[in-house]
């Protein structure tokens, strides 16, 4: 995403206009892409995507270098939600509760096949699918997912930020298209 | 069955004489022995498998159930023990109805407390004597015990209104509601 034209290369001319130390973009612009380069994670992880949560973040993948490396265990303090891992019945309201308590503007990012959809557990214990819960803005599936796929996740919920509304269908079809 | 006995007879002979007529029947299978036994004597009896100087059965590793419906009666209740020293091992199974109570053990073995919550969670079966029965895993609203086989395994209780969020488009997936 382009921030925004540059002012012209002559610094300061006899009109007094400014050089290119200085940006031209939209405010909403600006801060939504100051939004998505720190986000505050709020990892709720109930289950095994936590491993691939905390492969992810550590150093190999690397979740730092999106500015998502610090962790904010207090939804006060959090903008980004991932529920990683299965969510029951019996922990949902808690869940509801977390979300609730997250100040706007916040994020819910569904990590892995059991928090999208209640992934293998078809049963009465298990809530089939975060989103019978709390809005869900990026799914990502997989048991568990690669580490690249939750980073490509986390970039197209990163675009979405910024203001990109494209659902990630219509992107699909029209590379496809093109 | 390794441990202190030669061979499954022996081995057989020795709770005989230990246990005598509570016992109900028996049968052993590459190295397993099993018991069942009179429900009312259970404690009774893994206590005296505790304490048998040729037995010393004192861990107990597993305590569930089986729901065998339609037959009657419905559940059995398993017990799981073990010698940790001779590695010697030994089920024990008493057949309960459903409405019918069996005598808590957890005076004897502090992990059947927790034990015998579950069982009393997911199959409903009642111990007497034990110390604080309710469920464990699920929820207090909850209603029936789910692994009951005429309990639908999909049916779920929700804690909480649920959105009706649909995800899809147009159409939704197969199997989806």
């Amino acid at each position: 995403m382009e921030l925004g034209t540059t002012a012209p290369a002559n610094i300061v001319d006899d009109n007094g206009r400014l050089g290119d130390s200085v940006i031209m973009t939209r405010m909403s612009d600006a801060i939504a892409w100051c939004r998505k380069w720190s986000l505050f994670p709020y990892p709720f992880i109930t289950a095994c995507c936590g491993m691939e949560f905390m492969a992810t973040a550590a150093t190999h993948y690397d979740l730092d270098r999106f500015g998502a490396a610090l962790p904010r265990f207090s939804p006060r303090q959090a903008d980004l939600m991932w529920v990683v891992g299965t969510v029951t019945h019996k922990q949902a309201p808690y869940l509801r509760q977390v979300y609730d308590q997250m100040a706007e503007p916040k994020w819910v990012l569904s990590f892995g096949v059991c928090a999208t959809s209640g992934g293998f557990y078809r049963n009465y214990a298990t809530v089939q699918g975060i989103d019978k819960i709390v809005p869900v803005d990026m799914y990502i599936p997989g048991c568990p997912p690669r580490p690249e796929m939750v980073m490509d996740g986390l970039l197209k919920l990163m675009d979405r930020i910024q203001g990109h509304r494209k659902t990630v269908l219509a992107e699909a079809i029209a590379e496809g298209e093109s | 069955m390794a441990g202190a006995f030669e061979t499954g007879e022996a081995y057989l002979a020795a709770l005989q004489a230990l246990l005598g007529d509570t016992i109900v029947s028996q049968h052993a299978h590459r190295g397993d022995m099993t018991l069942v036994v009179q429900t009312s004597a259970v404690a009774d009896c893994l206590e005296k498998l505790a304490a048998a100087p040729g037995l010393q059965l004192d861990v107990l590793t597993d305590l569930t159930a089986v729901d065998y419906l339609p037959r009657t009666p419905r559940f059995e209740v398993v017990y799981h023990l073990l010698n940790f020293g001779t590695s010697l091992r030994l089920r024990i199974k008493v057949q309960v109805d459903d409405g019918e109570a069996v005598p808590t053990v957890s005076n004897l073995f502090l992990s059947a407390n927790w034990m015998e919550r579950e069982v009393y969670d997911m199959y409903g079966i009642v111990f007497d004597g034990h110390p604080d029965l309710r469920r464990i895993l699920l929820y207090p609203e909850f209603e029936g015990h789910p692994l009951r086989k005429d309990y639908a395994k999909e049916a779920a209780q929700p804690r909480l209104e649920l959105r009706d969020h649909r995800p899809w488009r147009d159409t939704p997936p197969e199997g989806v509601g």
